[in-house]
C-alpha cells in the first residue's frame, strides 16, 4: 500500500496559495444538500463546524461533554504562536516554520508546517475580531511572550487562560451558526463508530449518553476533531473524558494511525502526590520565562529536603544545581519540552529529586521577583528600596503575569509559590501522533478527515509550546473548510445518505453488541482499575525513556491486561440511561488496544527523536541520537485484526527547505 | 480521615430523589473532593451497587463541568475554587458532608448530581457572539488599539467558566452573573460594541424564557463564583439593557 | 422580542422596583421632616396641624401623593410577582443551605421585610391618613384638623399606647433592614456600579437605613416617655 500525501507542487511559499485558488468549489445550492459531521468541539472542531456551516454546508456537531465549551482545549494555558513580528525581533513565517520543524526534531511534513506558519497571523486577526480579549500593553496593542525552543517573542496570550479564551471565541462562532440553524449541536453524544461504505466515510453511529439511545447520522464527510490520546497513560494533563476512541474506531475502519509513539511529556506539571491521584495538573510553560529550574547539588541536601528536614529556601545559591542553565547555556530554562523533561528525569533518577517521592524538581521565582522588584522600584522612583519593598513589588509583577497559575498551584499543593519554590515533574501532556492525513487533512479513508491534535501532521516528534492552539484553529478555520470542498465537489450528486444501508445496520449491530458485552460482563474489577494498570505499564515502559526489552514486555503485558479486561471488567448500571461508567469502559477498551500499537511503534523506531527517547540510541552526553538515514519517515500503521499485527507503511519525509541538523540548544 | 457523606440520589429527571448516607474511611487529606468521590464510587461498585453519577472533566478548575453543592455552598467551602479544586484538607475527621446537585428549574437533574445546563448554551446562542465570518480576512489585529483597562476588564468578565455556581447559589436561581459576564466582555471591546444593544436584549430575553429567577442583588453569586466574576458586570448589563430598551424602536 | 423590554422582562421589573423604591425613600425624608415637629410637644401642635393640612390639601402635593400610592402599590405588587417567579425558579429546595456564607440576612429577606412594612403602612394609614381624610377629626384652636391630638392620644394616652409604640418601633426596624439592602441595591439595579463611587453609595445607603428609621422611631418613644 502506498500513501500519497497530495502535496501541491511548486515552491514551499506558494503551495498553499496556489492550492487554495485551484481547489474545487461546491456551489451554494449544492452545499445545502451536503451533510458534514464534526466530532469534537475543541478548537479544531468548533472552528471547523462554524466555518463549514458559514460556507453553507449542513453541519452536525457532536461532543461528549454537556456543552461544546467544555472541550479540553479550554485548559490550554500559555498562549498561541503567530508570526506577526509585532515585537520587531526578526520573526517571520519562515522562522516559525523553521522553529516548528526543528522543534519537532525533523519528523514532520514540511508543506503542512509551512502552511501552518503562513496562516498563523490570520488566526490572531480572526480571534481579535471575534472579541477574544488577548493581553495588551499600555498602548492598547497586543502583548507577546516567549516560549520554549525559540528565540523570539511570538506568543499571544490571555493570562494563563489562552486556551479558554480561544475556545470560547470558537464556541461563540459555533453558537452563531447554531442560532442560524446551520449547525445542529449534539451535546452529551459520543461517536461509537465511523460508517464506511464503498470505501468512503458515510456517517457515524453515535450514542446519546443521557438516554443510551443509539443513533445513525449519515454524512458526506466526517471530520474527527477529537484531540489526543494521552489518557492512555491514565495519569496525564488531559481531562478525565479525553479519549482516543474516535481515532481508534477510524483506525479499525481502515484509517492509518501515524507515529502513535510520539507523546509529549510536559516538563512543568504538579508532581503526583498519591496513589489515588486521578490526573496531573499542568503549570504553563510560560513559567519557564521567569522561573529557574534547580535541584540540590548535593544528594544529602536532596535527601534532607525530601524528608522535610531542610527547606529549599534555606539552601544557599552555591549549593543549587541549575541544571538546564548548566547543560544548555544558549536556551537555558527555555529548552524544548522533551529536552527539559528528560533532564528532570535524569536528575531525579540520579537521586537529586525533591518532594517526598523524590520525583520532582524546583521551579524557582525568587530571582525573577527580585529582578522585577528592582525594575519596578526604579520606575516608581524609589531611591533605596528595602528588600521587603523589592520583594513586594516583584511579587506584584509576577502575580500580574502568572497570578492564576500560582493560585492554582497553591490550591493543589497548599504551598505558597511566591515564598517557596514550586515543585514540578514531567507528565504526559500531548500526543503528536494521530491519524495519518494528507495535505488536505484527509485520512486515507476518503471523506474522513482528522483535524487538530487528532491528526499527526504538524509537530513531528515534539511539539513546541503554544503551537497546539495554533494548529487546532488553523486546521478548523482556515484549512479544512477549503480542502473539504475538493472532496465534496464529487459528492453533489450523491444525495442524502441512506442510513438504512447494510453498512449502517452492521456498524450499529457491532456497537450494540459491544455495549451489551460490557454491561453484561458481570466481572469483579472496576474500569478504573484496568485503566490504572494500563497507565502504569505505559508510563514505565513507553514513557520518557524506552528500550526494546521493556517495549516487548509492555506489548505482552497489555495483551494480557486486555484479555483480563474483557473477562473480568465490571460495568454497573444500565445501558439505557446516563451511565458514565459504561462510557468510560468503552474508552478504556480502546486504550487497551491503542497502547499496544504505541509500544509496537516505539519498538520499531530504532532511533531517538523528540519525545521518543530510546535508551539504546543516545549520545555519550545522554542526548537523543536521531537516525535520519533510516528513520526520516512517518510510521503509518494499518489495522489487521489486532493491534500488534498492524502493518507498517512508511511515508518518506523529504526536506527541501531546511537542512537536517542535530538539534542543539547548547 | 473518616467521613459520613449524605448524597442526593436521583434515578433520572422524573424520579423524586432522596438523600442517602455513605460512610467513607481512610481518606487522604491531599485528595481532591472528586478523587474522594472516585474512591467512594469504587467502593459502591465493589458492593455491586449503582455508582453516583456526577459531572466532571478537566479536574483543574477550568472546564466548568464539575458542579456539586457541598455543605450548603456551591463548590463547597473555600473561595475561588471549583469542586475539583476543593481538597479534603478543608474538612475534619468525622465530619458529615452533605452533597447535592445544582438545584434550579432551568437545570433539571439528569441523574444524581449531574444536571442539564444546556440553558446556558441557548443563552449564548441567542447572542453571545460577534457577527464576524471566519475567513481570517479581517483587519489586522493591531488596527484598533484597545485601552488596557478595557481589555483587562473584558478578560476578567470572559473568564467565566459557565459552571452555574451563580445559579445554584442564588436564592432565586438567577443567571444574571453568567449572562452579564458575556454581555460585559463584548460591551467593553470595540469589536463587540457594534451589536451590543441587540445582543443584550436577545440574551436577556432568552434568559427569561429559560425560567431562571430574578436578581435581587444579594451578591451571593459573586462570593461563590469560582473565578470571581464581579457584580459590576451585572450593573453593566443593567445599564446596557436599559439604554438598549429605551432606544429601541419596539 | 414579544415581551416589552421595559415592562415584562426580568430586568424591567428590577428597574421599576428600584425607581419606586428610591422614590419611596425620598418620601420618607419629607415625611420625617414633618414628623419631627412632633418632638416640640404640645407647643408645636398648631405647626404640626398646619403641616398636615398643607399636605392633604395643596394640589401639587396631592399629585405627588397619588404617585406615592401608586409607587407603594407597584413596589409591593412587583415584589410579590418577583417572589413568586423566584420561588418557581427552584422547585426542589436544598436539604442543607448555608446562605450566611455568601450574603447578608436583609438581602435575602426583602420580601418578608417588605410584607411587614406593607402591613404597617396599611395600619398606619387606617389610623391616621383615613381618619384625617374621611374620619371624624377634632379641631384645634385655629380651626385646623387636630391631627396632633390624634397622634398624641394614639401613642400616649390610649390604653394600648405601649403596644402602638412597640409595633411602630418594630416596623421602623423592618424598614431599616429593608433600606439597608434596598437603597444600594436600587443603584445596582439601575446600573450604577463603579469602583470609585459605589463604596460611597453603599455607605450613604447604610447611614440612611439607620438614621431615618431611628428618627422616626424616636418620636413615639419620646412622646410615650414624656406623657
Amino acid at each position: 500500500m502506498k500513501l500519497n500525501a497530495n502535496i501541491p507542487s511548486g515552491p514551499i511559499g506558494e503551495k498553499w496559495g496556489s492550492h487554495k485558488s485551484s481547489i474545487r468549489l461546491v456551489s451554494p445550492a449544492n452545499k445545502r444538500n451536503i451533510d458534514v459531521v464534526v466530532i469534537g468541539t475543541g478548537l479544531a472542531g468548533s472552528s471547523a463546524a462554524a466555518s463549514l456551516a458559514e460556507m453553507g454546508y449542513n453541519v452536525k456537531a457532536f461532543c461528549f461533554q454537556d456543552s461544546p465549551r467544555r472541550a479540553h482545549s479550554i485548559a490550554a494555558q500559555g498562549g498561541i504562536n503567530a508570526a506577526k513580528n509585532y515585537q520587531n525581533d526578526g520573526d517571520s513565517v519562515h522562522r516559525l516554520f523553521y522553529d516548528t520543524i526543528k522543534g519537532g526534531d525533523y519528523r514532520s511534513r514540511e508543506a503542512n508546517v509551512y502552511r501552518l506558519a503562513e496562516v498563523s497571523a490570520n488566526i490572531i486577526d480572526q480571534c481579535v475580531a471575534q472579541g477574544v480579549p488577548f493581553a495588551r500593553d499600555y498602548g492598547g496593542l497586543l502583548d507577546n511572550r516567549s516560549f520554549g525552543g525559540v528565540q523570539v517573542s511570538r506568543t499571544f496570550y490571555a493570562k494563563g487562560q489562552t486556551g479558554q479564551q480561544l475556545l470560547l471565541g470558537a464556541y461563540s462562532a459555533l453558537n452563531r451558526q447554531i442560532s442560524k440553524g446551520n449547525v445542529k449541536m449534539y451535546n452529551r453524544h459520543e461517536m461509537m463508530d465511523v460508517v464506511v461504505e464503498d470505501g468512503k466515510a458515510r456517517g457515524i453511529i453515535a450514542r446519546n449518553l443521557t438516554t443510551g439511545e443509539i443513533e445513525r447520522h449519515g454524512a458526506h464527510a466526517v471530520l474527527l476533531c477529537t484531540g489526543g490520546y494521552g489518557n492512555v497513560f491514565f495519569l496525564s494533563t488531559n481531562a478525565m473524558g479525553s479519549n482516543g476512541s474516535a481515532a481508534w474506531k477510524a483506525h479499525r475502519r481502515g484509517a492509518m494511525f501515524a507515529n502513535p509513539c510520539f507523546t509529549q511529556i510536559h516538563p512543568t506539571c504538579i508532581p503526583q502526590s498519591g496513589e489515588y491521584q486521578s490526573k496531573l495538573t499542568l503549570m504553563s510553560e510560560s513559567l519557564r520565562n521567569d522561573g529557574r529550574i534547580w535541584v540540590p547539588k548535593d544528594k544529602k541536601d536532596a535527601e534532607a529536603i525530601r524528608e522535610g528536614k531542610l527547606k529549599p529556601t534555606d539552601l544557599p545559591e552555591e549549593k543549587r544545581d541549575y541544571y538546564l542553565e548548566r547543560r544548555y547555556p544558549a536556551f537555558g530554562n527555555l529548552v524544548p519540552r522533551d529536552v527539559a523533561s528528560r533532564a528532570a528525569k535524569e536528575r531525579c533518577d540520579e537521586g537529586f529529586g525533591v518532594n517526598a517521592t523524590g520525583q520532582a524538581v524546583f521551579l524557582d521565582f525568587s530571582s525573577a521577583i527580585e529582578r522585577y522588584g528592582k525594575t519596578e522600584a526604579t520606575q516608581l522612583g524609589i531611591a533605596n528600596p528595602s528588600n521587603e519593598k523589592i520583594i513586594e513589588l516583584g511579587e506584584k509583577v509576577v502575580s500580574s503575569k502568572y497570578g492564576n497559575l500560582f493560585e492554582m498551584y497553591e490550591k493543589i499543593k497548599d504551598i505558597n509559590p511566591y515564598k517557596s519554590p514550586m515543585m514540578i515533574y514531567p507528565a504526559v501532556h500531548y500526543t503528536m501522533g494521530g491519524l495519518w492525513v494528507d495535505y488536505n487533512l484527509m485520512t486515507n479513508v476518503p471523506g474522513l478527515y482528522a483535524l487538530g491534535e487528532a491528526n499527526f501532521s504538524d509537530h513531528g516528534a515534539n511539539r513546541l509550546g503554544a503551537s497546539a492552539l495554533m494548529q487546532g484553529l488553523a486546521d478548523g478555520y482556515f484549512v479544512a473548510p477549503y480542502t473539504v470542498g475538493d472532496y465534496l465537489a464529487d459528492e453533489i450528486r450523491t444525495g442524502a445518505i441512506d442510513t438504512n444501508s447494510e453498512a449502517f445496520e452492521k456498524a450499529e449491530a457491532e456497537v450494540v453488541d459491544r455495549i451489551d458485552k460490557l454491561i453484561n460482563n458481570n466481572g469483579t474489577r472496576s474500569v478504573d482499575s484496568f485503566h490504572r494498570a494500563l497507565g502504569k505499564i505505559m508510563w514505565d515502559k513507553c514513557g520518557m525513556a524506552r528500550n526494546a526489552e521493556g517495549l516487548k514486555e509492555a506489548i505482552n503485558d497489555i495483551k494480557a491486561l486486555r484479555e483480563a479486561f474483557w473477562n473480568d471488567v465490571k460495568v454497573p448500571g444500565r445501558k439505557d440511561m446516563y451511565n458514565p461508567e459504561l462510557d468510560k469502559a468503552g474508552r478504556v477498551a480502546d486504550f487497551l488496544e491503542l497502547g499496544e500499537l504505541m509500544c509496537l511503534d516505539a519498538l520499531t523506531r530504532e532511533e531517538s527523536c523528540g519525545g521518543h527517547f530510546r535508551e539504546e540510541h543516545q549520545t555519550e552526553e545522554g542526548e537523543a541520537l536521531r537516525d535520519d538515514e533510516n528513520f526520516a519517515f512517518v510510521s503509518c500503521w494499518k489495522y489487521n485484526d489486532e493491534p500488534s499485527k498492524a502493518e507498517l507503511v512508511k511515508e518518506e519525509l523529504t526536506f527541501e527547505n531546511v537542512e537536517l541538523k542535530t538539534r542543539s540548544y547548547k | 480521615m473518616n467521613l459520613t457523606l449524605k448524597i442526593w440520589r436521583q434515578n433520572g429527571p422524573d424520579d423524586k430523589g432522596r438523600m442517602e448516607i455513605y460512610p467513607v474511611q481512610d481518606i487522604n487529606p491531599d485528595m481532591s473532593f472528586l478523587e474522594m468521590m472516585d474512591v467512594l464510587n469504587e467502593q459502591i461498585i465493589a458492593e455491586g451497587k449503582d455508582p453516583i453519577a456526577f459531572d466532571h472533566d478537566c479536574r483543574e478548575g477550568i472546564c466548568g463541568m464539575c458542579s456539586m453543592f457541598i455543605n450548603g455552598e456551591a463548590h463547597g467551602p473555600g473561595r475561588r475554587i471549583t469542586t475539583c479544586q476543593l481538597h479534603m484538607r478543608s474538612f475534619n475527621d468525622g465530619d458529615t458532608i452533605v452533597v447535592e446537585p445544582w438545584r434550579a428549574a432551568a437545570f433539571p437533574v439528569i441523574k444524581d448530581l449531574a444536571t442539564d445546563r444546556s440553558a446556558f448554551d441557548r443563552i449564548q446562542q441567542a447572542g453571545g457572539y460577534v457577527s464576524v465570518n471566519t475567513s481570517g480576512n479581517t483587519i489586522d489585529a493591531n488596527a484598533i488599539p484597545v485601552p488596557k483597562t478595557d481589555a483587562d476588564r473584558a478578560f476578567d468578565a470572559a473568564t467565566c467558566i459557565g459552571c452555574g455556581a451563580c445559579v445554584a447559589t442564588c436564592k432565586n436561581s438567577s443567571a444574571m452573573l453568567f449572562v452579564s459576564a458575556k454581555v460585559s466582555q463584548y460591551a467593553l471591546l470595540p469589536q463587540g460594541k457594534v451589536e451590543a444593544k441587540e445582543r443584550v436584549r436577545k440574551m436577556v430575553n432568552q434568559m427569561d424564557l429559560e425560567g431562571f429567577g430574578n436578581c435581587t442583588n444579594t451578591g451571593a453569586c459573586e462570593v461563590e463564583c469560582p473565578v470571581g466574576i464581579s457584580l459590576e458586570n451585572i450593573a453593566r448589563m443593567n445599564r446596557e439593557y436599559l439604554s438598549a430598551s429605551l432606544s429601541s424602536a419596539e | 422580542m414579544a415581551k416589552s423590554a421595559l415592562l415584562g422582562s426580568s430586568l424591567a421589573k428590577k428597574y421599576w422596583m428600584a425607581l419606586t423604591g428610591l422614590f419611596l425613600s425620598l418620601f420618607l425624608v419629607a415625611h420625617l421632616a414633618g414628623n419631627l415637629v412632633l418632638l416640640g410637644g404640645d407647643a408645636s401642635a398648631a405647626d404640626f396641624n398646619a403641616y398636615a393640612e398643607f399636605m392633604t390639601t395643596f394640589p401639587l402635593i396631592k399629585i405627588v401623593s397619588y404617585l406615592l400610592y401608586a409607587s407603594i402599590l407597584f413596589h409591593a405588587i412587583d415584589g410579590i410577582v418577583l417572589t413568586i417567579q423566584n420561588r418557581k425558579a427552584r422547585p426542589v429546595k436544598y436539604h442543607y443551605e448555608k446562605p450566611s456564607a455568601n450574603s447578608g440576612w436583609a438581602s435575602r429577606n426583602m420580601a418578608f421585610l417588605g410584607t411587614i412594612v406593607l402591613l404597617f403602612i396599611v395600619g398606619h394609614m387606617a389610623t391616621f391618613w383615613w381618619r384625617m381624610k374621611f374620619g371624624d377629626m377634632p379641631v384645634d384652636a385655629l380651626g385646623q384638623k387636630d391631627l396632633y391630638t390624634v397622634v398624641a392620644t394614639y401613642f400616649t394616652t390610649a390604653s394600648t399606647a405601649w403596644l402602638h409604640v412597640a409595633l411602630y418601633v418594630v416596623a421602623m426596624i423592618a424598614i431599616g433592614f429593608h433600606l439597608w439592602h434596598g437603597l444600594q441595591s436600587a443603584f445596582q439595579s439601575l446600573g450604577v456600579n463603579h469602583p470609585k463611587y459605589s463604596p460611597v453609595i453603599k455607605k450613604v445607603g447604610k447611614i440612611f437605613a439607620v438614621v431615618i428609621p431611628a428618627l422616626f422611631a424616636i418620636i413615639p418613644i419620646f412622646m410615650f416617655i414624656n406623657q
